[in-house]
């Protein structure tokens, strides 16, 4: 029996990326439109929640109307739309909320609100066709540095997180300290190729009495006092050599924790996700150690690494074809925890209206 | 000619449905809820409650600010979703005219006043010959500077908005004209008063394409106020 295909508007407005998409199945992405405001924010340092909060808003409706015509699919089309909820700036989140809402309303299109995060997990199965839960996933982005145990779609219970800095906001301000400014990331990735990852021996954080938590705070402060006993001492620093080891510090910390993990649950895959998994370094000592170690691994590409709705159409076509729906009074939830759901009810559990 | 109104410019939410000359419907609150739970909420009930055809609505008037910068974009992110869909166009009304057109006919200056924060207020001021004609153009100033050209201009006003409860013994103290503060009814923004200039804005050509509006905030954000900078760690 062939069954009908399921189209779902993705909208993801939660940082600085004005996103639409039209996913089919939760797998094949149709379109995957994305406003980046990166050039405006760069001047300032980092992203400016006001500033991105009046970007989206006048991008908003075009975004959309190109995702879909580039999908070459009418609104008609769309079986459900998914919007990110949380967690993100409130005013950001807000813009793609309210304008989801919005068009679920005019439309009677069926909305479910989709965490962020679990958006990004499901990046997965964009280019994964066989990809299938349970796996463990890295999320590791510039707001979030978690292990996450991907049991069935939908369902994630977190193994890990950061007790300090996430690991992309430790590359932003490492950037930041040795003059190669923002975004850190892709700087500090590009740079590292020409310099030697064991020139410093840069601490490896670990966490007393949690041995998958991840601490980044300590790796910092090192780097900066390895950069001030530089000045002190008169002394040029390579900022390639302090860019390889500072990244190899972080990645060694990712690789071991996260496959630890993986073994002690008995995953046999393991994804990486968020922006930070677009690092070519993080990509490869994974690629490595999964192969030494025997685990299947996976990783989106770094157009689906950093945010975009595909893979909140992705989150949302499984959270859709589950009988999850949002209603009208939908809010942005800021500090929403991954597995958790506000304003997100199945239909037949008596809370949908 | 069917003109949906919509206000989250300030503290209160509110919609109406303007219908050939006729406010078929308004709904308005002022209550802790977010506009972001309210507001479409709102709007949905007393499209059922009146049987609307969205097909059938010409336009979306916004109360288009200034005001809260989230509370703007809240109302605009719904307009421009909602004429994303029925490819119609939005009526931006100035919040301080809408608020304003409250007093539709007075022979006194109108002044709104919205709490700005940073010892400013948002305020305007307008007079009806008879339909609205603006006096001062909206901005962000201090209170005293409006208070003083009202007293050089010479005229009664009315005083409304979330400003006046904030600034009442200012108000009273340093306005040298006869003055009134609006009564509960008409002391707020209203869905029926920007649905209705709306309508009068819509018949005179005056809207834009949904996709190019945005809120007019007549601030610009602190951190373009203050400039790029260099950040420490």
């Amino acid at each position: 029996m062939m069954e009908k295909d399921i189209l779902v508007l993705g909208i993801e407005s939660s940082c600085d990326e004005t996103a639409a998409s039209v996913v089919k199945n939760g797998r094949v992405v149709l379109s995957n439109t994305i406003y980046s405001q990166i050039d405006l924010h760069t001047l300032y340092g980092g992203v400016v929640p006001e500033i991105a909060s009046r970007k989206h808003i006048e991008k908003i409706n075009r975004v959309i109307k190109k995702s879909l015509e580039e999908a070459g699919v009418s609104l008609n089309d769309i079986d459900a739309i998914a919007v990110t909820y949380g967690p993100g700036l409130v005013g950001a989140l807000l813009v793609g909320v309210s304008a989801a809402k919005a068009v679920s309303f005019a439309s009677g299109i069926p909305l479910v609100g989709v965490h962020h995060i679990e958006g990004h997990i499901s990046a997965n199965y964009i280019e994964n066709p066989d990809l299938k839960p349970p796996f463990m996933c890295l999320v590791a982005s510039g707001g979030h540095s978690h292990l996450v145990l991907v049991k069935d779609y939908g369902e994630y219970e977190i193994i890990a997180r950061t007790r300090d800095d996430a690991a992309g906001e430790a590359f932003d301000k490492v950037a930041r300290a040795i003059g190669l400014g923002y975004p850190g990331g892709p700087k500090i990735d590009k740079i590292s190729r020409e310099g030697n990852p064991d020139a410093i021996a840069f601490p490896r954080g670990k966490v007393e009495g949690s041995e998958y938590d991840f601490s980044f705070s300590g790796l910092k402060s090192a780097v900066l006092n390895y950069l001030n006993g530089c000045r002190m001492k008169g002394e040029e620093f390579s900022q390639a050599d302090v860019a390889a080891s500072f990244q190899k510090a972080v990645v060694e910390v990712l690789v071991e924790h996260s496959l630890k993990a993986a073994k002690d649950y008995g995953v046999k895959t393991f994804a990486i996700a968020g922006g930070v998994a677009s690092n070519s370094h993080l990509r490869e000592a994974f690629e490595a150690e999964c192969a030494k170690r025997g685990f299947n691994f996976v990783h989106p590409s770094p157009i689906f690494c950093t945010d975009n709705a595909a893979m909140i159409g992705a989150a949302g076509y499984y959270e859709f074809i589950k009988g999850y729906r949002s209603t009208l009074d939908l809010n942005a939830v800021p500090n929403l925890q991954i597995g958790e759901k506000v304003g997100v009810f199945k239909e037949n559990d008596g809370q949908f209206k | 000619m069917k003109i949906i109104g919509i206000d989250s410019s300030g503290l209160v939410a509110s919609v109406a449905i303007y219908s050939d000359g006729v406010i078929i419907a308004e709904y308005t609150t002022n209550f802790k809820k977010t506009h972001s739970q309210t507001l479409l909420p709102m709007l949905d009930e007393i499209k059922k409650m009146t049987d609307l055809d969205l097909e059938s609505v010409d336009a979306i008037a916004i109360a288009s600010g200034p005001g809260s910068y989230t509370g703007l974009r809240i109302g605009s992110a719904t307009a421009k979703g909602i004429a994303l869909v029925i490819d119609k166009p939005i009526v931006e009304v100035p919040t301080l005219e809408g608020l304003a057109y409250n007093f539709w006919g007075t022979g006194d200056l109108v002044c709104p006043l919205m709490d700005a924060r940073r010892g400013q207020v948002y305020t305007g001021l307008y007079e009806f010959n008879p339909e609205l004609g603006t006096v001062v153009d909206g901005s962000a100033i201090p209170l005293t500077d409006m208070v003083e050209k009202i007293n050089e201009i010479g005229r009664p006003v009315i005083y409304l908005g979330d400003g006046v409860p904030v600034y009442k013994e200012v108000l009273k103290e340093k306005t040298k004209v006869p003055y009134l503060f609006a009564p509960a009814h008409r002391a707020y923004q209203s869905a029926a008063s920007v649905a209705t200039l709306g309508a009068l804005y819509y018949s005179q050509n005056k809207y834009v394409n949904a996709d190019d509006h945005a809120p007019t905030y007549l601030r610009k954000s602190q951190a373009e106020n203050e400039g790029p900078k260099q950040f420490e760690v």
